[in-house]
């Protein structure tokens, strides 16, 4: 064997494992405190977040979006013929806007002074970290403080693993050869549904097959009902309760067999994408033997992301949900705030978190259910307001979604809000600062929402839980 | 014209009152030298006399209102030819001006101030009156008006100190309510800022009571938590031989008259008349510590610690020195029963040089105690019991007392605490030198 060079060493105040929309916000927040801060990242700055996932998504979704509205022309009196579709300009598109933005992330964390390691880092002992490339030692870093951003993939169950070729994850499904015909789509949470609608979008048969009783599970059921009628009118088949239990591949087709309600039944499909969760980036760590605990393929974190191993934290979607980029950016700057002993830091408040899926009809949300509110002890007000009622979405000929508050009857804190329509995405910011500013009925009611506008739903859901409604 | 009457200040420590009772109703007429209504302050409950005759207007305050700010209006005094309308806006009318330093129990308001707000019909939720801006959410602000909690009360760890919902609910658990806003439209209570040693909720904690505090506990944890912070206490024990103490008050009780020359002299009211003495011998105990100054008494005062049901309070014998062993012991009962009763007044707790704090009576055989702010020393009087002692190189039996001063080392050294107490043995040990 060649003799290899010797590996460099170098001293940080942090260093962070996982470049992702985790790890490198964290990173450039460490590097303003003042912190000597390292990165390390084995594929691409920006994670998957920006290379594999929220974003690329949003670009192919966009198109999609574009495409379905082209197909409405005539009703807003547009004249458009001959429409079809490139399918490698369309993922060309949504790589280059990732690659873009990839280099945006590079560009931020030398402007902030955060030195980027390329390749795997792994614990070697207290406060080290090595970074190996291709399974040789390039560099050998020490730091008091370590936080691991590695992040998750998608899991696989037992018969119904990916191969890349006719079982798809979201990593073939974001850059798709070809235009399947069919496509079977296993779990209905954000990703599945967001790759449903694109395919769908776009021509595919798609078949939804979900375990739970209902669609996109996390959301209020309110909005699970409305999806599901919106998804089925858009022409997808979706199946609830149900269960794909095997997938038996042909030449360039998969038969999947289903069973729902002690009933089994089969379908053939071109593709697959299997969307049944992920598991957290635990391997390779270095943190067997270590206190550092595992559990379920997720780090064990306290409210201040510290492992049981002094010294080593973790944040995002390795320590656990919800799984979501903004979620792992603001638990990231939470963990670095606390150690560099900032005053006044507050522990992540996972009920202020929105969650925003962009399927079509988009669906957003913060805070609990009102199922869940329910669960929790709170009395609860509940208002609804339909786009139907709201002139700007009839104008935007996007007439269809519903918001639907949640108010402790007490209190008036509210405790949650659920939409699905066009732009929801784009709105439940609103709600977010509301929940974070703690406010109560009142001040919701007594802001101007401008007219006219989608967000004026927003107020008159509000006044609805009030039985203030005005335009209902 | 209308009179505002105002909180009274009572008691130059006193910030905040409790309207304990009206003795006059709303219409009723109302003579000079009348009394209004009963106060309970930081200390003891006094009456609010009228000093204008007229008619009782308007009640602002309610009875049974805790922590009423001082100054803050309370009722309006109606005189003659007065019409009801001028009410009003002194009911709306925000607090008098500022105290003189000699507080004046009512203010005349000559004219309501320009744009009174209208009274709200309800009380604002923490509608902070002086310019100082709580900043709170809106659903810490309601939670805390639904709790009773005053939220200026209550430190806040949002963004900026300010006020958020887990800062309230963490104030309901802890039972650190501030008392809660009068229903009226007095300012709310000065902010009584937690201590930031609140107990936290033990998890696994058994069932629990939390008591509210009350103005006397709040003003007794406040007072000796600055004394035991700000006071460089140290301690000085002396035993002494009590044996010819207790023959002498033997002696004496066995001489008391029947009627009212009749007494029963104790060893504290010994206690006392030796301080007294020794106070005067060695005066230089009998100060204060201020910021530039040492402020020596020429007067000797002698506070003696009562416990109430409510808490300590010490009441004053005013020219200890002066007075002889029956005086003594006869007015410290009147002092003692009217403190047990909440009756003191002002005048008969407020000052004093020196305290005397005795726990003999419950056994214990010697204490240190927390000075009595702004007083220098306090005396800790220990049980008096049959002790072994060495006398004259053999091992004997005394009937022993022993006595710890706490001085404030700012103003006392320790020679001067030692002489002090020498003085003070001596009179104990050979109390006959008390009667020159």
């Amino acid at each position: 064997m060649a003799k290899s060079p010797e590996p460099s060493q170098s001293k940080f105040d942090l260093i962070i494992v996982g470049g992702g929309p985790g790890g490198y916000v964290t990173a450039i927040r460490a590097a303003q405190l003042g912190m000597a801060t390292a990165l390390v990242e084995r594929e691409h700055l920006g994670g998957i977040c920006l290379n594999w996932g929220c974003i690329p998504t949003k670009a192919l979704l966009r198109t999609a979006e574009i495409y379905r509205n082209i197909q409405h022309a005539d009703e807003f009196g547009l004249k458009v013929e001959g429409v079809s579709f490139d399918l490698e300009k369309i993922v060309a598109r949504a790589r280059g806007i990732a690659t873009q933005l990839s280099g945006g992330v590079a560009h931020l964390l030398k402007k902030n002074k955060v030195t980027v390691f390329d390749g795997e880092g792994r614990l070697d002992g207290k406060g080290e970290i090595t970074v190996s490339k291709e399974g040789k030692i390039v560099n050998e870093l020490s730091a008091k403080n370590i936080i691991f951003a590695t992040g998750a993939r998608a899991r696989s169950l037992p018969g119904l693993e990916p191969d890349g070729k006719l079982i798809w994850t979201y990593k073939e499904a974001m850059v798709p050869d070809i235009m399947p015909k069919s496509l079977l789509v296993v779990g209905s949470g954000a990703i599945g549904i967001e790759f449903a609608s694109f395919y769908r979008a776009l021509g595919a048969e798609v078949t939804v097959v979900e375990v739970l009783p209902r669609v996109l599970p996390v959301e209020d059921e309110d909005i699970s009902a409305f999806a599901h009628k919106a998804f089925e009118a858009d022409g997808m088949t979706i199946m609830t309760s149900a269960t794909v239990t095997k997938l038996d591949k042909g030449k360039d087709n998969v038969t999947a067999t289903i069973e729902t309600g002690g009933k089994s039944t089969s379908i053939t499909v071109e593709r697959v994408i299997l969307a049944v969760g992920i598991v957290g980036n635990v391997e390779g760590l270095g943190i067997d033997g270590t206190g550092v605990e595992v559990d379920r393929s997720h780090i064990v974190i306290d409210e201040w992301c510290r492992t049981g191993e002094p010294g080593v934290y973790a944040i995002g979607d390795v320590a656990g949900p919800p799984w979501l980029a903004h979620k792992a950016s603001h638990e990231g700057i939470i963990c670095v705030e606390k150690i560099a002993g900032i005053e006044g830091v507050h522990p992540l408040n996972t009920n202020r978190i929105p969650g925003c899926t962009y399927c079509h009809p988009q669906v957003a949300s913060v805070g609990l259910t009102e199922a869940a509110a329910i669960e929790a002890g709170h009395e609860v007000r509940v208002g609804k307001f339909p786009f139907a009622g709201n002139g700007k979405a009839i104008a935007l000929g996007e007439a269809e979604g519903l918001v639907k508050t949640v108010f402790d009857a007490k209190t008036g804190e509210l405790l949650g809000a659920h939409m699905i329509g066009a732009e929801v995405t784009e709105l439940i910011q609103g709600y977010a600062i509301a929940k974070t500013l703690e406010t109560t009925e009142a001040e919701l009611m007594h802001t101007v929402f401008p007219h006219p506008t989608l967000s004026e739903m927003m107020h008159e859901s509000v006044l609805d839980a009030y039985g203030r409604v005005i335009h209902f | 014209m209308a009179i505002q009457i105002l909180m009274p200040a009572l008691s130059p420590t006193m910030t905040e009152g409790t309207l304990a009772r009206w003795l006059k109703a709303e219409g009723d007429a109302v003579a000079s030298g009348d009394l209004l209504a009963e106060i309970e302050t930081d200390k003891a409950t006094m009456e609010l006399e009228a000093i204008d005759d007229g008619v009782l207007g308007k009640i602002i305050v309610a009875e049974g209102s805790e922590g009423i700010a001082v100054n803050a209006p309370i009722a309006v005094l109606l005189e003659e030819g007065d019409d009801a309308s001028v009410m009003d806006a002194l009911v709306a009318a925000p607090a008098a001006p500022p105290p003189a330093p000699e507080a004046v129990p009512e203010a005349t308001l000559e004219a309501a101030p320009e744009a009174a707000p209208a009274a709200p019909q309800v009380p604002a939720p923490a509608q902070p009156t002086d310019s100082a801006r709580v900043f709170a959410s809106p659903l810490a602000r309601r939670l805390a008006v639904e709790a009773g909690l005053d939220i200026a009360g209550i430190a806040g760890s949002g963004p900026h100190g300010r006020i958020v919902k887990v800062d309230v609910e963490s104030a309901i658990a802890g039972g650190r309510a501030a008392p809660p806003a009068p229903a009226s439209t007095a300012p709310q209570l000065p902010a009584i800022t937690p201590s930031a040693s609140v107990p936290a909720e033990i998890p696994g904690a058994g069932p629990y009571t939390d008591v509210p505090h009350t103005n006397m506990r709040r003003v007794i944890a406040e007072r000796l938590t600055e004394s035991a912070r700000d006071i460089p206490h140290f301690t000085l024990t002396v035993d002494c031989a009590i044996d010819a103490l207790l023959d002498l008050r033997k002696d004496l009780n066995g001489r008391a008259p029947e009627g009212d020359e009749a007494y029963k002299i104790s060893v504290n009211d010994f206690v006392i008349r030796a301080v007294a003495l020794a106070m005067r011998k060695v005066p230089g105990v009998n100060v204060s510590w201020m910021a530039d100054a040492t402020r020596q008494y020429h007067d000797i005062d002698v506070a003696v610690a009562v416990a109430t049901p409510g808490g300590l309070i010490t009441p004053i014998l005013r020219h200890a020195d002066q007075k002889g062993l029956a005086e003594i012991s006869n007015e410290m009962k009147g002092l003692g029963a009217r403190a047990r009763d909440g009756k003191l007044s002002l005048d008969e707790f407020q000052g004093g040089g020196f305290t005397i704090s005795n726990l003999g009576m419950y056994g214990i055989k010697e204490f240190s105690a927390i000075i009595n702010p702004p007083q220098s020393c306090i005396l800790a009087v220990g049980a008096g019991a049959q002790r072994p002692i060495v006398k004259d190189g053999a091992l004997g039996i005394a009937t022993v007392m022993s006595c710890t001063l706490s001085t404030d080392h700012r103003t006392v050294d320790g020679a001067l605490g030692a002489k002090f107490m020498t003085a003070f043995k001596a009179m104990i040990e050979d109390p006959l030198t008390m009667l020159l």
